[in-house]
């Protein structure tokens, strides 16, 4: 798209191309740049309207901390258990030689899942693993098992962790897919050739190929989880101390009472979930070399 | 071949599992209504909720406009860039992929403490203004998605024959867009819709911040008070979320494969 032939009326054409691009570029920088930056500015801003670095130093208390924390483990286990088993799935899918016909409708199934978050997925798991939820009662009643009883609660680290998974595993089968496909059938024939066996060609050729895209998307599902809040708020009301839910209850009522200190909470949140997207970037424009 | 197929077939058996036993369960859950049977109470009593039918007739409505919007907002833009301004491609990418990086109760926290009712633009002054930024802000988180589908879309025609041809037949540009490029990425801009109005129906986040009576909103508050009732909502959701992928999926297979460049 490069070859653009001069135009023979510049100066008009200058301007349709602008007007065309316009609406974007306000739309951006009004309902996505401005309100981020209005943020970022306000967290350096005291109750008295001048410069300050308090809000920032506000962040490290025990409450906030703990919460930044447990978001943290929250985004990391479900990230990681999510592209392992995501991961898992997709090489047996793809790989694994099954029947045709399931590739596609697991991919469609992921296309759902992935999207299929929020309240309605805190309702699914209640009924599932709730006190009263099925496998709760299958487990009691059949296998006189009571994971209650052994410590277990939907509404804790664990339990949010299992249900984030239902929407991180289908992002992640979705996302490695397409690097799972560039696997070309030479590689793995050549290293068959030369005598290796199918765990060599994974430790040596399959994997290390894969680990780029593999990271790439870890950090990806890491800021996906990480700035989630509907599905924790449905199921754990507000007993769940995670970073999001805090930012709700202080744009819902001031819990914190200082609104720059809750500025800089939402600036520590887009800090971290930039880190992953920047990682993520970085990461899958080298692991691009072995799409081509 | 048989102990090599033991493996795909294990994680695929435990993968189905996991995916499908929450959706029976909550299935099952949402038929218990009626003490001793299963009956289909739950889903009557959904229905026949007016708060139901006012709250997801609205989302409906806000996502019917952010579809529109997004299309305005987007279409030209792409256009323009792929045509004229190729070394803004870049740019656009960056910005369409912060919708990811800035979560969106950052976002609602923004547009409320900017656009408060003693600013500029007090957008949250009035109960217009702040649907109008609820439609916007689902614009904006659906943005990376209809982005996409649009690029791909003009990826896969002749963007610059086909505005030539126009051209050279008198049309102007706002019929081009209109008339031309637009019925040729048609299902593309349907799969974005489509992706749009999956994210924007039960989105709780945004439209729980600025107070609106949305669906999302709804849901939260029926899963706080009452005990079958969300399981069926889950359900219907997940209907919901079913078929607008579907849609999507049926309409890729209409998709342009690739450009057709003399025709």
């Amino acid at each position: 798209m490069t070859e653009t032939v001069a135009p023979p009326r510049p100066t008009r054409r200058f301007t349709f191309e602008w007007l065309g691009v316009a609406p974007f570029v306000i739309f951006a920088v009004m309902f996505l740049i401005l309100p981020t930056l209005y943020l970022v500015g306000a967290a350096f801003v005291g109750r008295d309207g001048q410069f300050t670095l308090e809000n920032i130093a506000g962040l490290f208390t025990d409450q906030i901390l703990a919460a930044y924390w447990i978001s943290i483990r929250i985004s990391g286990a479900s990230a990681l258990l999510g592209a392992i088993a995501g991961l898992a799935i997709a090489l047996a899918i793809i790989r694994g030689r099954l029947p045709d016909g399931l590739r596609s409708t697991v991919m469609t199934f992921s296309g759902v899942a992935s999207n299929f978050a929020g309240v309605p997925l805190a309702f699914a798991f209640i009924s599932t693993l709730g006190r009263l939820g099925l496998v709760t009662i299958i487990l009691k009643t059949v296998f006189d098992f009571d994971i209650y009883r052994a410590g277990f609660n939907v509404l804790s680290f664990w339990g949010l962790t299992l249900t984030y998974l239902y929407f991180q595993i289908p992002l992640m089968i979705l996302m490695i897919a397409p690097a799972i496909d560039g696997l070309k059938k030479e590689w793995s024939e050549a290293s068959q050739t030369l005598g290796a066996s199918a765990l060599q060609f994974w430790l040596y050729v399959g994997f290390p190929i894969l680990w780029p895209s593999f990271l790439g998307t870890l950090s990806l599902l890491f800021a996906n989880a990480f700035g989630a809040i509907a599905t924790a708020y449905a199921l754990t009301g507000s007993s769940l101390n995670i970073v999001p839910i805090l930012l709700y209850a202080q744009i819902r009522g001031d819990a914190l009472q200082n609104p720059g200190l809750g500025a800089a909470l939402a600036l520590g949140m887009i800090a971290i979930t930039a880190l992953a997207n920047i990682i993520y970037l970085v990461i899958s424009a080298r692991a691009e070399r072995w799409m081509r | 071949m048989k102990p090599r197929k033991f493996w795909p077939w294990l994680v695929f058996t435990l993968g189905a599992a996991y995916f499908l036993v929450p959706l029976i369960a909550t299935f099952e859950f949402s038929l218990k209504m009626r003490r001793g049977y299963y009956s289909f109470d739950s889903y009557g009593s959904v229905f026949s909720d007016p708060a139901f039918q006012a709250t997801f007739a609205y989302s409906a409505l806000i996502g019917v406009f952010a579809i529109v919007v997004g299309i305005v907002v987007v279409v030209p833009a792409v256009y323009f860039v792929r045509l004229r301004l190729p070394h803004l491609r870049p740019l656009m990418e960056f910005i369409t992929l912060l919708p990811l990086i800035i979560p969106a109760i950052v976002l609602v926290y923004g547009y409320i403490r900017l656009y408060n009712s003693s600013s500029i633009v007090p957008f949250t002054g009035s109960a217009l203004g702040t649907d109008i930024l609820l439609i916007c802000g689902y614009v904006t988180l659906a943005m990376p998605y209809m982005y996409r589908a649009v690029d791909t879309g003009m990826r896969a025609i002749d963007v610059k024959t086909l505005t030539e041809a126009a051209q050279i037949m008198g049309a102007d540009t706002l019929r081009i867009i209109t008339s031309i490029i637009l019925p040729n990425i048609l299902v593309a801009v349907l799969s974005g819709a489509f992706l749009t109005f999956a994210i924007v129906i039960g989105e709780f986040t945004i439209a729980s911040l600025l107070n609106r009576p949305a669906f999302g909103p709804y849901l939260q508050n029926i899963g706080a008070n009452r005990a079958y009732e969300p399981s069926a909502l889950a359900i219907i959701s997940f209907i919901i979320t079913w078929g607008a992928m579907g849609m999507i999926q049926l309409l890729a297979r209409f998709a342009p494969r690739s450009a057709p460049v003399t025709d």
